[in-house]
């Protein structure tokens, strides 16, 4: 983990609520995809916990959807204005499971983190297919940029005015896969869950406090014993999960 | 040159900052950011007899100057804390440390702090007579001083260390509490916990925390503090620790004005995991400001 400034270099509207920001800063505490940054805003007691969508030595990729005050306020951000942030944290996805033909699953915001993983797991040469799951077209974002990749992408929506219609969960069932990745909302974790044939990584989220393991307030049960979201996760292995009653 | 130690209990401090139970584990977060053997010692995190995993998720909400936490005093055990925690915390700290204790009963708060006075790391016993996180116990005995004292009296049959007790701010007379504490034979008094509170999601009309209510804390409740601080000090003649909201050099000051021997940093470390030693680090510059040459001299200089 690092405390560092960076600034904001660039920031655009990818739909209605959903913006894409590069920073520029110290990366060097990033070391996996499926990381995510804690991000502190003028007027807000708490930081902004957001997943890393790609980074190189220099800059910071984030995309975010405006879900209340703080993120409203980040939407209004203009280049050249500077933001305190917390980076590296959390345990991010492990790689070497992948097997030679990955499927990655995001939903909505749970796909941002999905675009680094896929870049790492295609310069590793592996076969990997995209399903991005939104709920209607005016919500679709980053199909283009998945393909640049390489990947074999498939888009749903829910109410089927774009790609598939249905749910991630409806491509997958035909698919044939070596493991899978996903990051999304609960429900959709809990039908990929089910749905999967392989196993698989799964990355939660929660009200956090500090996001680096202090304070417990992101705690969950798993098989293999508590733990906090923010450090031991946001990346849990399938094998581990053990689902809210 | 400016003195910054204080003498708490009959142990030393190097400086007064203390971060404060809860939002800093036990050590070893904030032992990969710095040398947290800088700090006057820390209290780890509440620890009770059994295991306990705490509330359910949400436990966290935001609040204009603030946050809510009903954590619920998640934490391995005394038994693990002292075969686990402990030796970990020995790696990175090397000074006494505050042990944070807290129970359901009487008997639960005299065998967890009879199991920790034993250990050589622990420097003073922190008992939370006033977390407002759990049923049934925790501040239950925290807000009549009757019960109170009973813990007091209770832990201190069983120890040797330095015994503080942590007291709520939810209460009507928080002066009869302390005095009730020091006359049981408590060493010191810290104060305040987090003020009871509560937030609303206006989407799903339902609380934000799952279990409905939380402890306050941060800034905004930092004058609460001060003035709680003041009365208590004024009222007993045991040190006072105090805590609540603060999170600069000059909060540090001005608690120990209204009576604080030494200071504990809260919900200011979540924010900021340099703020403890950010604020060692500036107090020097803010004394010379305010023309204070010992550190020591100031407390309770507020009449």
């Amino acid at each position: 983990m690092k405390q560092s400034i960076f600034e904001i270099r660039s920031q655009i509207a990818l739909t209605d609520n959903v913006y894409k920001m590069v920073l520029a800063g110290d990366t060097s505490a990033i070391t996996a995809p499926g990381q995510f940054v804690n991000i502190r805003l003028e007027g807000f007691f708490l930081r902004r916990p957001i997943s890393v969508c790609d980074y190189d030595n220099a800059t910071l990729t984030i995309i975010y959807k405006v879900v209340g005050h703080g993120t409203e306020l980040m939407s209004r951000m203009e280049p050249g204005q500077q933001l305190d942030i917390l980076t590296g944290l959390g345990n991010g996805y492990d790689l070497s499971l992948a097997g030679d033909r990955p499927v990655l699953l995001g939903g909505g915001v749970g796909v941002p983190p999905m675009y680094r993983l896929a870049k790492d797991l295609a310069a590793q040469g592996k076969g990997v297919c995209v399903i991005l799951g939104f709920n209607t077209a005016r919500e679709v974002f980053y199909e283009e940029e998945f393909k640049a990749l390489g990947c074999n992408v498939q888009v749903t929506t829910v109410d089927g005015s774009y790609g598939t219609p249905g749910f991630v969960t409806t491509p997958l069932a035909e698919m044939d896969y070596s493991y899978f990745y996903t990051c999304g909302p609960e429900p959709m974790l809990k039908a990929v869950y089910k749905a999967s044939k392989t196993s698989g990584q799964m990355s939660f989220e929660e009200r956090m406090g500090c996001g680096f393991g202090a304070c417990m307030g992101c705690s969950c049960k798993t098989l293999t014993g508590y733990k906090r979201i923010c450090k031991d996760g946001p990346v849990m292995r399938k094998e581990e999960i053990l689902w809210k009653a | 040159m400016e003195s910054l130690s204080v003498n708490l209990c009959g142990i030393r401090l190097d400086n007064p900052v203390i971060p404060a139970s809860g939002t800093f584990g036990y050590g070893y977060e904030y032992a990969e950011l710095y040398d947290i053997n800088e700090l006057g010692t820390f209290s780890f995190k509440g620890t009770t007899k059994e295991p306990r995993f705490g509330n359910p998720t949400p436990r966290i909400a935001e609040c204009p100057g603030g946050m809510i936490n009903a954590v619920g005093l998640q934490n391995p055990g005394v038994e693990k804390v002292i075969s686990h925690e402990l030796p970990l915390l020995k790696q990175c700290f090397h000074k006494p440390v505050m042990a944070n204790v807290s129970g359901f009963s009487v008997e639960d708060y005299a065998y967890t702090c009879e199991k920790l006075d034993k250990e050589e790391q622990v420097g003073w016993l922190e008992v939370n007579v006033s977390c407002p996180n759990v049923h049934g116990g925790g501040m239950s005995f925290g807000t009549q001083p009757e019960a109170a004292a009973e813990v007091t009296r209770a832990v201190k049959a069983v120890t040797t260390k330095p015994v503080i007790i942590k007291l709520s701010p939810n209460v009507t007379d928080i002066v009869a509490i302390a005095k009730a504490c020091e006359e049981a034979g408590a060493d010191g008094i810290s104060l305040i916990n987090t003020m009871l509170g509560m937030r609303i999601d206006l989407r799903t009309r339902k609380p934000v925390i799952a279990n409905k209510m939380g402890g306050f804390s941060g800034p905004a409740i930092f004058p609460v503090a001060v003035r709680m601080v003041y009365q208590v000090a004024h009222a007993v003649n045991i040190p006072v620790v105090g805590m609540g909201g603060v999170s600069s050099a000059e909060d540090v000051i001005e608690m120990m004005l209204a009576g604080a021997t030494a200071v504990e940093v809260g919900a200011a470390n979540l924010v900021n995991p340099y703020i403890c030693r950010d604020i060692i680090r500036e107090l020097p510059r803010t004394m010379e400001k305010y023309g204070i040459q010992n550190l020591s001299d100031i407390i309770g200089g507020v009449k």
